[in-house]
């Protein structure tokens, strides 16, 4: 899993610069599948968009918001097989949003 | 109902317009808001059949129509799914997952009808910036997709309380405002129990909706007798109960009486119940501060908080004497609430009967630092200032 983290913005991209951004991610997803280990990806809406949900005791709360205040924030995830964390680290180096923000990456557990 | 406030809210403005257009000729319905509701769901099938998209909510307020043939609202009775979408914009509203501040303004805004620069004058933030929390919360509802629904049965208490907890939240601000020199800010408390009487109507079996309009009606019907000319603060024991609003008590027994017929006992009704003892005492010496201390004591089972036992030791305190009181108030672990100024009147208010009268004007002296208001600030002042001639009397 390629969890793609970015600095909080100050506010949304104009169509613009969706526009002028647009190229890199295209290849980068163009590459993952050619490489045949492309799974699934999505971008993430806002942060602004966002609501914790916590169950404690049976008891349900719902608050605005994501968990944490920090100052990068999940913006989309890619899922690629890579055998190896090198693997899976040439991938996420790949990723545009390696550039300017920061890129975790986090094995599944096979169940 | 259309998924998105902005759609509503510009649905329900065209049917103000064609209301508007209307009423002169035809003369003025039965019930104005159920036709406005009515006439807005027609103008917001128009809005959509125009765009040519969202065809799904299309079909859903169609199913609306058929389930409400009735098409000329000035015959008909407000209908089941008319209550439904004014209840899912509530609802929408008051999301737990939008803050607790983008709900309070939103609920004003599309609900109450205030303008954003009535809105933002009442909770003392400049206009752009109420204008900006209600653009970021609108957005939340569309991003999010938080839906305009009346929530399933297995969720509807929670999602109740979240409502009622607006309510009261908008109430409060008009009753006490934290800050500043208005104490009594009535457009908000009016304006809450206007939104919550509605609410009583569109869903009248609900016992805690009705003990809220109880709750904020006992305590509205203190109005003119809670602050003197000056705009000071009276308390509850030297108010002029010949100004207290009767019929409002009234009503709020009968709401209360209503609530009290079904078998769960919520924490508005207990509030209420507490209210009403005060509201129902013909004179301060009258009050049955046991009964309170009681009930104080069931809300603290059901939602402990602070503040609820402060309340308990102060009515501890009537019913028992002040050092029983004290005792109360230094037992309950009160220490969250060390910045809360009430909690330094009570104990000062025990010490004075105690005739602790240095420790007293400490107390005082520390709540006065911590209170922003200005109405409760000048009645602590005029304590103080009663103390300092106590203090002298009995030092002669």
């Amino acid at each position: 899993m390629i969890l793609i983290y970015q600095p909080k913005q100050e506010r949304q991209p104009t169509p613009e610069e969706w526009a002028a951004a647009m190229p890199a991610w295209e290849a980068y997803g163009a590459e993952i599948q050619k490489r045949g280990e492309f799974v699934d990806a999505a971008p993430l809406a806002d942060v602004s968009s966002a609501t914790t949900v916590r169950v404690r005791d049976g008891k349900r709360t719902v608050t605005d918001g994501p968990f944490a205040e920090t100052k990068e924030v999940l913006g989309g995830y890619y899922l690629v097989n890579a055998p190896t964390l090198d693997e899976a680290i040439e991938l996420a180096a790949l990723c545009p949003g390696a550039q300017y923000g920061s890129v975790e990456v986090r094995p599944l557990v096979e169940m | 109902m259309l998924g998105d406030i902005g759609a509503a809210e510009d649905a329900l403005q065209d049917a103000y317009l064609v209301a508007l257009e209307r009423w002169p000729r035809t003369g003025f319905p039965e019930n104005p808001s159920a036709w406005i509701l009515a006439a807005a769901r027609n103008r917001a099938i128009d809005r959509l059949r125009r765009e040519r998209k969202g065809r799904e909510k299309l079909a859903r307020l169609a199913a609306l129509e058929i389930a409400s043939p009735a098409s000329d609202p000035f015959e008909e009775e407000p209908m089941k799914a008319l209550s439904d979408d004014r209840l899912g914009l509530i609802f929408a509203c008051c999301h737990p997952g939008l803050g607790v501040e983008g709900r309070i303004a939103l609920t004003l805004r599309t609900l109450g009808g205030l303008t954003t620069e009535e809105i933002a004058d009442a909770f003392l933030v400049p206009h752009p910036t109420m204008a900006q929390r209600l653009v970021r919360v609108k957005r939340k509802i569309r991003e999010a997709a938080i839906p305009f629904d009346v929530p399933p049965p297995e969720r509807l208490g929670d999602r109740l309380a979240d409502v009622c907890a607006v309510l009261y939240l908008i109430f409060n601000q008009g009753y006490v405002a934290s800050s500043g020199e208005h104490l009594t800010r009535r457009d908000l408390c009016d304006e809450a129990i206007r939104l919550t009487s509605v609410l009583t109507e569109l869903m009248p079996q609900e016992p805690e909706v009705m003990a809220l309009l109880a709750l904020m009606l006992f305590q509205h019907s203190r109005r003119e007798a809670r602050t003197d000319a000056a705009g000071e603060l009276v308390p509850l024991h030297a108010q002029d109960r010949t100004r207290w609003d009767f019929e409002a008590i009234d009503r709020a027994n009968d709401l209360l009486e209503r609530a009290r017929r079904y078998p769960v006992e919520g924490p508005y009704q207990l509030q209420a119940a507490i209210a009403a003892v005060h509201a129902n005492a013909r004179e301060p010496n009258a009050v049955d501060w046991e009964a309170i201390a009681e009930l104080y004591a069931r809300l603290a089972a059901i939602e402990s908080s602070p503040v609820v036992d402060l309340n308990r030791a102060v009515a501890i305190g009537f019913a028992c004497g002040p050092a029983a009181g004290l005792t109360a108030l230094d037992t309950m672990h009160l220490e969250a609430l060390e910045n809360y100024h009430l909690v330094h009147v009570a104990r000062a208010d025990f010490l004075r009967r105690l005739h602790r009268f240095g420790e007293a004007r400490e107390e005082y002296l520390t709540a006065l630092t911590l209170t922003r208001n200005a109405g409760e600030a000048a009645f602590l002042k005029r304590k103080i200032a009663e103390l300092v001639c106590h203090t002298e009397r009995s030092e002669r």
